[in-house]
């Protein structure tokens, strides 16, 4: 099975581990993933932003970098919704729609694709809150949300559930959004922050040590927000911890 | 006419920095969600009464003109008289005649978010005429001279403490007793008299039922009812989108209503206004003001099945955090951000980017609009109508370039990164960061990973 492994600029940049544990996780189970090297970002910030227009050219960067892979696997969840639902501001060739249609998330990979059933590597005895970032848990349906009625599910869940040790606690609002947002983290801080605050002190209140995430944009302000605040939280993606991450 | 913009961001820090209100607020309208997960899990087939709720305004409002033509046969068959008003102004002008046709002076009137769009008050006290709201939230509010920051409960944004206040400045409670039955008790009695003093009663509408010719008011207070019986006029604001085929769709919505709005099974009130008493007269304004060029809007239409429950507002953590007034519009939250900008796009141009495209709004609306899908889309409107801040629509420009280009991708991530090692915290975090207002920004980091796979994996691309 060929790969394309998508690393969004902001973890390029700023969490190259979390970019390393997916490349890692997927290696253990024999797949030929591969990095293009061309890669930038998915045209999101600019797309959410309004301007479609200036999404365009990255847009049209990302499928020619992406072109032919049987998947392409991302380790973060508005990333893949992005390209899945929005990637619109190209022409919609049969290229560009067959990217579009192979993007997963990390999580939907390993739970959807692969069917992962073990991870013996992994083992985390820590406490640990799951948040789910919107796009994930909305945008792709990686879990139910508390506002829909049926039997609940969480993918992320189920793969957490698989780890050695993990206790998973409960916030008293498991999918309240912790306000980033992309730009609306800066355009409007006020709330943004103010969102960021009452998730932390919701995890930490449950007895949280880690917060674990598919979404790393959302731990990046989750985790700005609790260092500003002086508290003691930690931030994981789900990648690490799946790949055996120890604390 | 060039109409300045609602700074939304703005108005919210002033929200925030009231520590007490925001967190009752938030906890308040959070508890109304919560209630609303829980009456609706006990419905079995609340799912299918959404989709079916969506299917019938689906259905009228690609109907609507024949499903409006109907609802003023039945209603004028029933002895009502039936306005038709363009729009707010012609609204306005309709109410006016008839009140000053009967000399009215006062007019007692229950909840309308209809009137408030229309700006009826001031219009009608520029004539001569008062009106007094019945509603305790709408009349906090009025009292207060403040519009309604919610579309079901109006002072939600404000403290028992604040109402005593309010109560004590105009109608001379103790201001220090912020006991919340004492203070109904001040405001009904305070109001009661207007009933018998007013010449005619207003409500709006939740449904008009086209094969009845009736309207429905749902509320919990008892006061519409008043509002209709006592004086010898009922008018009746209605916006044309608030039409239901037939009497046997009345209960999807019904059963809806009052589940995704307060987490009840169903109002107090369930009125059903057929024909004027022996001796009065009904009038029903059926009101336009921009729905029909809405309902031609190909993105936006389906915002017009909307019955007004306010379970956007509760869900919306933005909302939650910033309060109604802060949108500075008629309708707040989620579905005002959709809604607002077809009355002003330049005014309202900042309100869509007031969400984090969440998307809990269209998850609890009880007939599916996808409201988070239009503002996704309405921010591509904004833009393409040249109506982004310049700053922001820069900032874009500038990242479109860099991301779209490897090379200059990748000296910009060299650029952070050396900020971020370099730099002196106060350079880091000046004024012009919003991020680290109240955020630390991340560390700088050795490598990027790009970088780490070229050394481990280099062979391999």
């Amino acid at each position: 099975m060929k790969i394309g492994l998508f690393i969004p600029c902001y973890i390029d940049a700023f969490f190259p581990e979390v970019g390393i544990a997916t490349l890692e996780l997927l290696e253990r189970f024999g797949l030929d993933v591969r990095y293009p090297l061309r890669q930038t970002c998915c045209g999101q910030p600019m797309a959410n932003s309004g301007c479609e227009d200036d999404a365009a050219g990255t847009e049209a960067l990302f499928a020619r970098n992406f072109a032919g892979f049987e998947w392409i696997v991302t380790p973060s969840g508005s990333c893949a919704h992005h390209v899945r639902a929005h990637l619109t501001a190209i022409e919609q060739t049969e290229k560009v729609r067959a990217v579009r249609a192979n993007v997963r998330e990390l999580v939907e990979f390993l739970h959807d694709v692969l069917h992962v059933t073990a991870f013996p590597w992994a083992n985390f005895p820590h406490k640990v809150g799951l948040h789910i970032g919107c796009s994930s848990l909305r945008g792709l349906g990686l879990a139910t949300t508390s506002e829909s009625a049926g039997p609940p599910f969480s993918k992320p869940r189920n793969l957490l559930s698989k780890v050695k040790g993990i206790q998973i606690v409960a916030p008293k609002r498991p999918d309240e959004c912790c306000g980033f947002g992309g730009t609306f983290s800066v355009f409007e801080e006020p709330v943004s922050a103010k969102m960021g605050y009452d998730k932390v002190a919701d995890h930490a209140n449950a007895g949280a040590e880690y917060i674990v995430s598919p979404d790393m944009s959302c731990l990046m302000h989750q985790k700005g927000c609790a260092e500003r605040l002086g508290m003691d939280l930690k931030f994981i993606h789900i990648a690490q911890v799946l790949n055996g991450a120890r604390a | 006419m060039k109409t300045s913009r609602v700074d939304h961001a703005e108005a919210s820090s002033r929200f925030i920095a009231a520590k007490d209100h925001v967190t009752f607020h938030d906890r308040r309208l959070w508890d109304l969600r919560t209630k609303r997960d829980r009456a609706g899990a006990e419905v079995e087939e609340w799912e299918d009464l959404r989709t079916l709720a969506s299917a019938i305004k689906e259905h009228t409002l690609t109907h609507l003109a024949d499903y409006l033509e109907e609802f003023e046969r039945n209603a004028q068959r029933n002895g009502a008289h039936v306005h038709w008003a363009r729009d707010a102004t012609e609204h306005n002008q309709i109410v006016h005649e008839i009140l000053r046709a009967h000399g009215a002076r006062t007019l007692v009137k229950s909840k309308s978010m209809l009137t408030d769009e229309c700006e009826l008050g001031p219009f009608l006290g520029r004539r001569g005429i008062e009106i007094v709201e019945t509603d305790l939230g709408e009349r906090i509010q009025q009292l207060d001279e403040e519009p309604p920051s919610h579309i079901v409960v109006p002072a939600v944004h404000k403290l028992r403490r604040d109402v005593a206040q309010v109560f004590a400045r105009t109608i001379g409670t103790d201001p220090t007793n912020t006991d919340v039955p004492y203070l109904a008790e001040q405001q009904r009695r305070d109001t009661r008299p207007y009933y018998l003093k007013a010449e005619a009663g207003m409500t709006g509408a939740n449904f008009a039922i086209a094969e009845t010719g009736t309207v429905v008011v749902c509320t919990n207070e008892g006061n519409a009812d008043l509002s209709v019986h006592v004086p010898g006029v009922h008018i009746v604001s209605v916006g044309i989108e608030k039409i239901i085929p037939r009497i046997e769709h009345l209960g999807v919505f019904v059963r809806l209503l009052s589940r995704s709005a307060l987490g009840s099974p169903i109002t107090q009130m369930t009125s059903h206004f057929r024909a004027p008493r022996e001796g009065a007269e009904m009038h029903i304004v059926l009101v336009d003001n921009g729905r029909s060029e809405r309902l031609g809007m190909s993105d936006f239409w389906y915002s017009l099945k909307c019955i007004r429950c306010g379970a956007c507002l509760n869900t919306c953590p933005v909302y939650r955090r910033s309060g109604g007034l802060s949108y500075g519009a008629t309708y707040s939250g989620p579905i005002g951000v959709i809604v607002d900008p077809t009355f002003n796009l330049r005014k309202y141009s900042a309100l869509p980017f007031a969400s984090t495209l969440n998307g809990s709004c269209s998850s609890v609306c009880p007939v599916k609009i996808n409201i988070h899908e239009q503002i996704y889309r309405w921010r591509q409107i904004i833009n393409e109508r040249n109506q982004l801040p310049i700053v922001k629509k820069e900032a874009m420009r500038m990242a479109g370039k860099v991301l779209a280009s490897p090379a200059l991708y990748r000296s910009a991530v060299k650029a952070a990164r050396a900020g971020l090692e370099y730099l002196p915290r106060t350079v880091i975090y000046n004024p012009l960061n919003a991020w680290g207002r109240q955020r630390e920004v991340p560390r700088a980091v050795k490598t990027t990973f790009r970088e780490w796979y070229l050394k481990n994996r280099g062979k391999k691309s």
